[in-house]
């Protein structure tokens, strides 16, 4: 029976190999490894009175720089303002008057939350709130206030 | 006739159809235990179906075969494969599992219905082996072998459950002399030396009336004859003597059925 | 007149009635899995026919429409300066389609067919009835096996497909075509799920062994048995397996992908 014992070893390395390729196909291409990043990190809140097109899992940047993720985004039933919550990478300590702002990258990209850090010796803490936030530009409102300014520069003329 | 519980093989009254053309039509037979029992006839005649419905592998239209005492259409999966384990068959290809050995297709029933240890298989394996005398052969593949050697093999495989029966559907069909005369004392000396019943369903009228006990003749569905070898030699019995004496016309007709020959070559 | 409608109707007939013997093929197959958890062997015995044999043409295979995604994904993001996406499309094309979907279709091509074959050339040279008589059941013996081990090796073999077909990408763009490295795999991580694509395309491969590897031995195991039915049977498994997925690919897009 030495020919089955081939066989087996041979399925055996098989499976091996399959089941390698699907694990790395989870760690290397997938988000999985962020999710476990994502885990270990600590959560911070910020709240705005418009998050855009904002996401679960759109990046939370410094400088350009991905350390975060957006973990969850709820409504304050209050005060009808977005409360976006996210998980940041523990290396990274922010002061605790940092700006959080909602841009987009490139003209039409995905949006996410840029920080800006301050300058204040104390830093925020796991469930901790920023502050100062700037709101998602809305490109409608833009417009329509771009709009405004021009009928009301023109206006006098008429 | 003999005694009922010396009838290992009961048939009453069998019927069965292929589609929608009949293929028995009616048809009593009694198997002797220990017997080299014969079934001959025609071509076509439905001898394979009829090892098959014994064997439980097709379901008559009415009519009951017994087997040893059991109805075989009538038992459940189970018991069905019980009484297989002690039955064998020798199938006219031979019916060799080609992915195994010589070594490995013997063993196979053994290795599937027993948990004997492999010194034990190896064994049983060789003496079955040696008794059709293709020990020296056992690492062959079915491939390798010849048409009556394979047919020796799956005898082997057949007799490896030690069964109480076996049957050997057209066991003759395409051999040389050599290999025939071989197959035609194995199956007369393994009946015997093992205790076996025999069945041997085929057309060679001279191999298989020099070993069986008793023989029937099908025809059209239905026994046209039996009788020991001696007594249908001496048979007056028009489809008898058509049949072994090799006629090309008589009851069985030379002409497959057909219209008149002249209008249908004038039309 | 009533000619073609007699057929249409007697070759609908057919087909359920196919349909019907498929089916309770399967369940009748399915019945045997207790015999496979108690004879591990005859299930490892079938994976290495039908999966490692195989794996020499999917890893190939995948390493070719890697390279050719690469090449062709650059050309086109290059002209919108987006070659930084090219491991999301190699990635996300890889993940979600061509790896399940190539996969089957090759398996199909190389086991599925050698098992219709197989199985049907054991009925025609009367093994499965000589099993049947030796008191073994062919459909646990012959037929649970080989078809868990199709719907096993799958995923496995559609796993290594897209993982060697996004190195093949890689290496044509990153390594030939000069794509930024760290954004080929950056941009890829961001854009391709563990869960909405990664789980999806093995949920995917699994179906599409469960389909392939059923028709390929059903055929088999249905075909009439002469050499003549055999090789039809063949052919029918390799051209109904090939529709099979498809269609039910876009169906399992629909549903997963779909909003």
């Amino acid at each position: 029976m030495d020919n089955s014992r081939i066989v087996e070893i041979w399925v055996g390395v098989f499976v091996a190999i399959g089941l390698g390729a699907l694990f790395l196909l989870a760690m290397e291409v997938s988000n999985l490894a962020e999710f476990r990043e994502q885990k270990t990190g600590y959560r911070l809140l910020a709240r705005f009175s418009n998050i855009g097109t904002l996401k679960v899992r759109s990046p939370v940047k410094i400088a350009g720089v991905t350390i975060g993720r957006v973990a969850a985004i709820h409504l304050d039933p209050e005060q009808y303002q977005a409360v976006v919550e996210m998980r940041i990478q523990p290396q990274y300590k922010l002061p605790d008057d940092s700006i959080a702002s909602i841009y987009t990258s490139g003209l039409l990209g995905e949006q996410y939350v840029a920080i800006e850090a301050g300058g204040s010796p104390e830093f925020l803490e796991d469930g901790d709130e920023i502050e100062i936030t700037q709101s998602a530009l809305v490109l409608e409102e833009l417009i329509g206030k771009f709009l405004v300014k021009t009928t009301e520069e023109s206006g006098p003329k008429e | 006739m003999a005694r009922s519980d010396d009838i290992l093989v009961k048939i009453r009254g069998l019927v069965f159809s292929h589609g929608r053309r009949r293929i028995f039509d009616g048809i009593d037979m009694d198997i002797r235990r220990g017997a080299v029992t014969a079934i001959m006839g025609p071509s076509g005649t439905g001898k394979t179906t009829l090892l098959k419905l014994i064997g439980g592998q097709l379901k008559p239209r009415s009519g009951t075969v017994e087997v040893d005492g059991h109805d075989v259409h009538r038992l459940s999966r189970s018991d069905l494969y019980r009484l297989r384990k002690r039955m064998g068959m020798l199938f006219q290809s031979g019916a060799l599992l080609t992915d195994l050995n010589v070594f490995e297709n013997v063993a196979f029933p053994l290795r599937e219905h027993t948990d004997l240890p492999e010194s034990m298989i190896r064994s049983l394996v060789l003496m079955k082996l040696e008794a059709v005398g293709l020990r020296g052969a056992r690492e062959l593949m079915p491939a390798q072998l010849s048409g009556g050697m394979a047919r020796r093999v799956a005898l082997a495989r057949a007799i490896a459950l030690d069964p109480m029966m076996i049957m050997y559907d057209e066991p003759f069909t395409g051999q040389d002399p050599i290999s025939m005369g071989v197959l035609v004392k194995l199956i007369r000396t393994l009946n015997d030396a093992l205790g076996l019943t025999s069945i041997v369903v085929s057309h060679d009228v001279a191999e298989t009336a020099s070993i069986s006990d008793y023989i029937y003749v099908l025809s059209g569905g239905r026994i046209v004859g039996q009788g020991t070898p001696d007594e249908l030699r001496r048979s007056d019995s028009p489809w008898v003597r058509q049949f072994m004496d090799g006629l090309p016309d008589g009851p069985v007709p030379f002409h497959y059925p057909a219209p008149d020959y002249r209008e249908d070559l004038l039309r | 007149m009533t000619a073609p409608l007699q057929r249409l109707g007697a070759a609908s007939l057919n087909v359920f009635a196919k349909l019907g013997r498929a089916n309770l093929f399967l369940a009748l197959a399915l019945t045997g899995i207790p015999e496979i958890l108690r004879r591990p062997g005859l299930l490892i015995r079938q994976m290495y026919v039908v999966g490692v044999l195989s794996v020499l043409l999917i890893a190939l295979s995948g390493l070719f429409v890697g390279m050719v995604l690469g090449l062709q994904g650059y050309n086109v993001l290059s002209d919108f300066g987006a070659e930084e996406s090219l491991g999301v499309m190699v990635a996300a094309s890889l993940v979600r389609e061509l790896g399940p979907v190539v996969t089957a279709l090759l398996f199909s091509g190389r086991a599925g067919s050698a098992l219709t074959a197989e199985i049907g050339l054991m009925k025609a040279t009367e093994q499965l009835s000589g099993m049947e008589m030796m008191a073994v059941d062919p459909m646990k013996r012959v037929i649970t096996p080989r078809l868990f081990a199709g719907i096993l090796s799958m995923p496995l073999l559609a796993g290594l497909f897209t993982y060697i077909g996004i190195y093949g990408g890689y290496f044509v763009g990153v390594s030939l075509l000069g794509v930024d490295e760290g954004s080929f795999w950056s941009q890829m991580q961001a854009a391709i799920d563990f869960r909405e694509d990664l789980v999806n395309s093995v949920i995917k491969s699994l179906a599409f062994g469960v389909i392939v590897t059923w028709i390929a031995v059903f055929e088999g195991y249905d075909a009439v048995p002469t050499s003549e039915g055999v090789s039809r049977a063949t052919t029918r498994s390799v051209v109904y397996s090939a529709f099979a997925v498809l269609g039910s690919d876009f169906v399992l897009t629909a549903l997963m992908f779909g909003e």
